[in-house]
């Protein structure tokens, strides 16, 4: 089962990537860009196929290493094309 | 009494530190990542450098190394234990100290003088400072602007856990002494309990005024004094050259 890790800087931090990417976008022309804020993503395989533990190591792994939670939130997600394919919740929700 | 320097892969400030350290008197040994004994130290420096190549975060891997479990328990028993650099980043990694290190504000890495006032003197590492007293540091970092939340943040201050600061040539404040955006221009912060202290400018750097500034001494010779309360003033003024064998 595949997995994806979704971390970002939390919304009171400051991302000064983001905000100098937004200007590029806004120097070549792209009008109306409001804000833009920058993220890492990290794609996992998983050997289990139980959607439930899936979740339950992707989120232990973001809240273990991947995020560091004084300066980032993250999302899990299960992108199994099966799971997709029945329409089951893939838990979209955030973790602060 | 006996200090030691524990370096990873990457670390590259390791020398500089045990050579600082023997500058002022302490016996010193170096402690690789992979030992599972502290060889009887009674203090620690955590090196600065870029252990496992800043992968993930800058600090954020080296927190899994064989020795940091016993680093954890160094610290609960209230041992000294000094950060520089990349040090200051693993110990806030680990949880040691509070907050955390984001990109320099501007995104520069920053290789350059920075001066610092003292605050607090009533620690390991800053007991031969005058309080108010201004350091000038060099300092070498993209990832040394610390943030702490607003609640963590009022907690540091009303503990008095701010040792230094970042300030001008007589003291003042403001964004233009303050080399990477620090939260409240903090550049020394210590745990509660005084005992583990990080910054991100490298006192061992600046050991020898024709160098620009010996004010680094300082802090090895506050750690000398509080690892030998009676210390003699005079301490041997050559060392040697440092021997390592490094097993990656």
């Amino acid at each position: 089962m595949r997995g994806q890790v979704v971390v970002r800087l939390k919304q009171e931090v400051l991302d000064p990537q983001g905000v100098t990417i937004a200007k590029a976008l806004d120097n070549l022309g792209y009008e109306g860009v409001g804000s833009l804020r920058q993220g890492k993503i990290f794609d996992v395989e998983l050997e289990t196929s139980d959607p439930v533990a899936a979740r339950t190591a992707l989120e232990s792994m973001a809240k273990d290493l991947l995020a560091n939670p004084v300066i980032e939130s993250y999302e899990v997600h299960l992108l199994d094309q099966d799971l997709l394919d029945e329409g089951l919740p893939n838990g979209d929700e955030g973790h602060a | 009494m006996r200090v030691g320097v524990v370096y990873y892969p990457g670390s590259n400030c390791e020398q500089d530190a045990v050579h600082a350290c023997r500058l002022v008197g302490l016996d010193t040994t170096l402690v690789w990542h992979k030992q599972e004994s502290l060889d009887g130290c009674d203090a620690l420096i955590i090196a600065g450098g870029f252990s496992y190549g800043d992968h993930l975060r800058c600090g954020a891997l080296a927190r899994f190394s064989p020795v940091m479990k016993l680093v954890e328990r160094f610290a609960a028993a209230g041992q000294p234990i000094l950060g520089i650099c990349n040090g200051f980043q693993i110990l806030v990694e680990m949880g040691l100290l509070p907050g955390a290190l984001l990109a320099n504000d501007g995104l520069k890495f920053r290789c350059q003088d920075t001066r610092m006032q003292v605050e607090r003197t009533d620690s390991p590492f800053t007991n031969a400072c005058a309080e108010g007293q201004i350091l000038r540091f060099n300092m070498a970092h993209y990832e040394g602007n610390y943030f702490a939340d607003e609640a963590t943040l009022a907690d540091i201050e009303a503990n008095g856990q701010v040792v230094m600061r970042f300030c001008g040539p007589d003291g003042e404040r403001g964004v233009e002494h303050n080399p990477n955006g620090s939260i409240h221009d903090i550049a020394a912060l210590r745990n509660r309990s005084g005992n583990v202290m990080g910054l991100m400018p490298h006192p061992e750097r600046v050991l020898d005024s024709e160098l620009g500034s010996s004010d680094g001494r300082l802090m090895f010779e506050s750690l000398r004094n509080a690892l030998t309360p009676s210390a003699p003033a005079e301490v041997a003024a050559s060392v040697g050259p440092v021997e390592v064998s490094i097993d990656v």
